[in-house]
């Protein structure tokens, strides 16, 4: 990744609706074999990003180019890009046969291959079985499975999935996540996932492009996204943390009770540290590069293979703390946590 | 949730007048149809008469056929017209499809009367269209076929139908969600070939509740062949209003209409068999 | 606006649409206009405009004896068809009995049937009943026909309450008469007042099933007609024109009271994300 020329190139495409500027500047290379979710709040403008790359939309700024040519000037039906729609859009008056040989009869494909690659798209979506049912015979799941193989019978050069398991329950949700990384695995096409569910991101993703007001946050693989955030938004966005607001002085951050030495300049600064970088402090004297401070429990909630602390470390400082699962805690405890830890974020 | 009493409060009303005043006069009609008219008076004399003279006279005939060309062209004109019409307000009017709709129906609720005397004013020698005509020399003489003839009947019902038509094609174009118009064109078809595989099938519904009204009510309509049609425009309805008025017959009136009843509920129930079959939902 | 793609430009389709709009208005449009015209329906251009014939219609009495057969025929007809017709959509909403289909479809039937059908098994009800031919005649001619209106109608509204208000109205202690003067009948008063205007509009216009039942005196409609059978005067032009300029007011005044009841679900379904 990095070493070929990139798939899809985004060169500062922004979009304005009327006086609304949802897309500013973006700039953004997806590699060929990816898989990229595009990761924000809802009026990010992830889903009309998605549009434009898919030709529903214009940009009012900047170009989109793929595999070396011009994309945005192309009509939707002559772009090497397909869509699995949020709710599926499946067409109720065709069959599952026929919704997904759509594409290749309207494309024109020879009329003695289609059968052959219907077939082969419904059984890598393991849908064979309802090859002459209708879509409002279908549950769901099912559905989706349909769409994915309606877009994929194509062998477009990208695939965009509009947040296409938001309609699920949870452990669906699950099952299907790992089917549609499996399958990209297999298959090798290129994904552009949109979705507002971090975790559903980090589970999926090659990498993670967090939106934010229609500028890019931050874009990097899940670990890197998560263990070194770019921005308080970032480390707030994903996963869980604390967000240290410290004023530095001769090398030393204070924050509240808490202070440590630090290498950067003087001035205000913001650290990120995750609850689970937070342990309870055995007994005897800290190590040199921990930082130390005593709490009170002011609530627990248990979360089965490990518990959220709210702790109180004086003078209303209030702390999350994640540890493992460790029985019911009060009273005051010490804390401790490597200065390692606390990432410099910008606000 | 609903006592039986609330029920049959509610219920027994309605259905008591329908049954005195739709069921029964139906049943009259029926009745009558196989009476007779000696020295003009109304003899409760059960045969089959009129139904024979139905079939066997060719007048009756010819006028019934002539009746269902109309009907048909009507139909056909109307679809035309108010297709395309509906189709440009759901898809293609953008901003302005609120305001346009508004505009199409207001015609609808005026005076069926008035727009038939207004074509007459335009059609007729004297009539407008003509003087304009003639005005710019495009003509030197009056065109006589454009009043009173079939030509003007279809022309006036047109008229007053593509409103008609266009409403439940209008209604069924917006049901169609639009991510299915945009699914479409993703997986590679233009515009023409997303209206032939997509849009049209799911309007079907409209589509044929809109024909079928058109056809029902241009087969027994008998006032635009008395504004326009002239003796070649007569339509079966003005044969029965004759029959009714200064030709006293009622049992041959009460025959043909039961005819055209009939004619328009086995349409009815062809219509709403395909309609099922048509609608996906 | 971002959920919808954006409007393709059609031009020949455009151009189609006018057409067929130019169509549909401009009968009426020349009515209107010649209206004004002194000398007459015919020829090309209109010379000369004036108010004369106008004023000879608001001299003309038969013709507003007829407006106020009209408006009372009218005002029965939306009374009784409102009345029979929340009856009918409350049974057909909430009761099951046997023909309940059939008798759906009797209730819709004479808004798809010709008014000549409807009208002559009218009038043979009249004759079979002894009764003479007047303007109580062509009052239960209408209700007939337009109950079907109502039923449409008031059936959408009912569709649209939510349920659950009448059920909290039982629990909270009202009995269902009391639940239905409250609760139900306030929740549909929109869809009355719309049902309403319309079956006065269409009743105001009627003109084919009431050619069958009315007696000595006329209706509007009629009256128009006897004048149009004996010939053309602009001054039919002249009460068309009011006729059309009320119609237009009434059909507006329908159009808006009808988004209003939908342009709460209407809102909901643009705000989803």
């Amino acid at each position: 990744m990095g070493e070929h020329a990139p798939l899809l190139e985004l060169r500062a495409v922004a979009k304005h609706f009327g006086a609304r500027d949802v897309l500013k500047n973006v700039l953004l290379n997806i590699a060929s074999g990816e898989f990229l979710t595009l990761l924000g709040e809802s009026g990010s403008g992830k889903t009309t990003l998605l549009r434009l790359i898919a030709g529903f939309e214009q940009p009012t700024a900047g170009e989109i180019w793929m595999s070396g040519e011009r994309l945005d000037v192309l009509p939707p039906y002559k772009r090497r890009v397909n869509t699995v729609f949020q709710n599926y859009a499946l067409f109720p008056h065709l069959s599952v046969r026929d919704n997904v040989a759509y594409g290749l009869r309207v494309q024109g494909a020879p009329k003695n291959e289609i059968p052959g690659r219907v077939a082969e798209a419904l059984s890598m979506v393991k849908m064979t079985a309802f090859t002459a049912a209708r879509p409002s015979r279908l549950s769901g799941g099912q559905q989706q499975r349909v769409a994915l193989a309606r877009a994929l019978v194509n062998r477009p050069q990208l695939l965009l999935l509009d947040e296409p398991l938001s309609a699920l329950d949870a452990n669906l949700r699950k099952e299907m996540q790992s089917e549609l990384k499996a399958l990209q695995r297999e298959i090798g096409i290129t994904f552009l996932f949109v979705t507002h569910d971090q975790e559903e991101a980090m589970a999926l993703s090659d990498r993670i492009a967090l939106l934010r007001d229609g500028s890019l946050e931050q874009v990097a693989s899940p670990r890197d996204i998560y263990a070194r955030p770019a921005t308080a938004y970032t480390a707030q966005f994903i996963g869980q943390t604390n967000l240290l607001r410290s004023e530095i002085r001769g090398s030393i951050a204070t924050c509240g009770v808490l202070r440590w030495p630090v290498e950067d300049a003087d001035g205000p600064a913001v650290f990120s540290l995750r609850p689970e970088a937070i342990r309870l402090s055995p007994e005897g004297k800290r190590q040199t590069n921990e930082v130390k401070f005593r709490g009170s429990i002011r609530q627990q909630i248990y979360g089965g293979a490990s518990e959220l602390l709210e702790v109180d470390c004086g003078a209303g400082q209030l702390l999350r703390v994640r540890l493992p699962a460790c029985g019911p805690l009060n009273g005051e405890r010490d804390f401790v946590f490597s200065i390692a830890d606390a990432i410099p974020v910008t606000d | 949730m609903y006592s039986r009493t609330y029920k049959t409060l509610v219920s027994t009303p309605p259905l008591l007048w329908v049954g005195l005043f739709l069921l029964l006069p139906y049943a009259l009609m029926f009745a009558h149809s196989f009476w007779a008219v000696q020295d003009g008076v109304l003899v409760h004399h059960w045969n089959l008469a009129n139904y024979q003279k139905l079939f066997a006279k060719s007048l009756y005939a010819e006028v019934l056929f002539r009746t269902m060309r109309i009907a048909v062209s009507v139909m056909l004109c109307s679809l035309l017209l108010g297709y395309p019409l509906a189709y440009y307000l759901s898809f293609r009017s953008g901003a302005r499809k609120k305001l346009l709709y508004q505009l199409v129906i207001v015609p609808l609720w005026v005076s069926y009367l008035v727009r038939g005397y207004a074509w007459k004013t335009i059609l007729g020698s004297e009539g407008v269209l003509n003087g304009f005509l003639q005005y710019f020399h495009i003509t030197h003489e009056p065109v006589s076929f454009l009043l009173y003839s079939p030509f003007a009947v279809v022309l006036v019902l047109s008229h007053i139908y593509t409103p008609f038509v266009f409403l439940p094609i209008y209604a069924s174009l917006e049901h169609i969600p639009r991510p299915l118009v945009e699914a479409s064109q993703d997986l590679g078809a233009g515009s023409i070939s997303t209206f032939f595989r997509v849009i049209l099938p799911l309007s079907m519904p409209g589509l044929l509740a809109g024909a079928t009204f058109a056809f029902v009510l241009s087969l027994g309509d008998f006032l635009a062949p008395l504004l326009v049609g002239g003796s070649s425009g007569t339509m079966i309805a003005n044969i029965v209003q004759t029959l009714f008025g200064a030709t006293y017959d009622w049992p041959l009136g009460a025959a043909i209409s039961v005819c055209i009843l009939l004619i328009t509920l086995s349409l009815l129930f062809l219509t709403e068999r395909l309609e099922r079959r048509w609608s996906f939902k | 606006m971002s959920r919808n793609s954006p409007t393709r430009r059609s031009p020949l389709l455009a151009l189609y649409a006018a057409l067929v709009f130019a169509f549909i208005y401009l009968p009426i449009l020349v009515l209107i206009l010649y209206s004004f015209n002194r000398d007459g329906v015919g020829g090309f251009p209109p010379r000369q405009l004036t108010l004369d014939w106008y004023t000879q219609l608001f001299a003309d009495t038969p013709i507003w004896d007829s407006v106020v057969n009209s408006l009372l025929v009218a005002s029965g007809a939306v009374t009784l068809s409102l009345i029979l017709g929340l009856l009918a959509a409350l049974a057909l909403d909430r009761a099951s009995f046997p023909g309940k289909a059939l008798f759906r479809r009797l209730v819709l039937l004479p808004l798809i049937l010709p008014g000549i059908i409807t009208g002559l098994s009218l009038e043979m009800l009249a004759v079979f009943a002894g009764m003479q031919l007047s303007l109580f005649t062509v009052f239960l001619g209408h209700g007939t026909a337009l109950i079907s209106v109502a039923t449409t109608e008031i059936f959408a509204g009912l569709q649209k309450i939510d349920r659950r208000q009448e059920e909290a109205s039982l629990d909270l202690g009202a009995t269902p008469w009391q639940t239905f003067w409250q609760i139900t009948l306030p929740n549909l008063k929109i869809s009355l007042i719309a049902a309403g205007l319309l079956i006065f509009t269409l009743s105001m216009d009627e003109i084919a099933v009431t050619f069958f039942l009315t007696g000595r005196d006329n209706t509007l409609p009629l009256e128009i007609w006897g004048r149009l059978r004996r010939g053309i005067t602009p001054e039919i032009n002249a009460i068309s024109t009011i006729i059309f300029a009320v119609s237009v007011a009434l059909i507006i005044i329908w159009y808006r009271i009808r988004l209003r009841s939908v342009g709460t679900e209407a809102q909901q379904l643009l705000d989803r994300p």
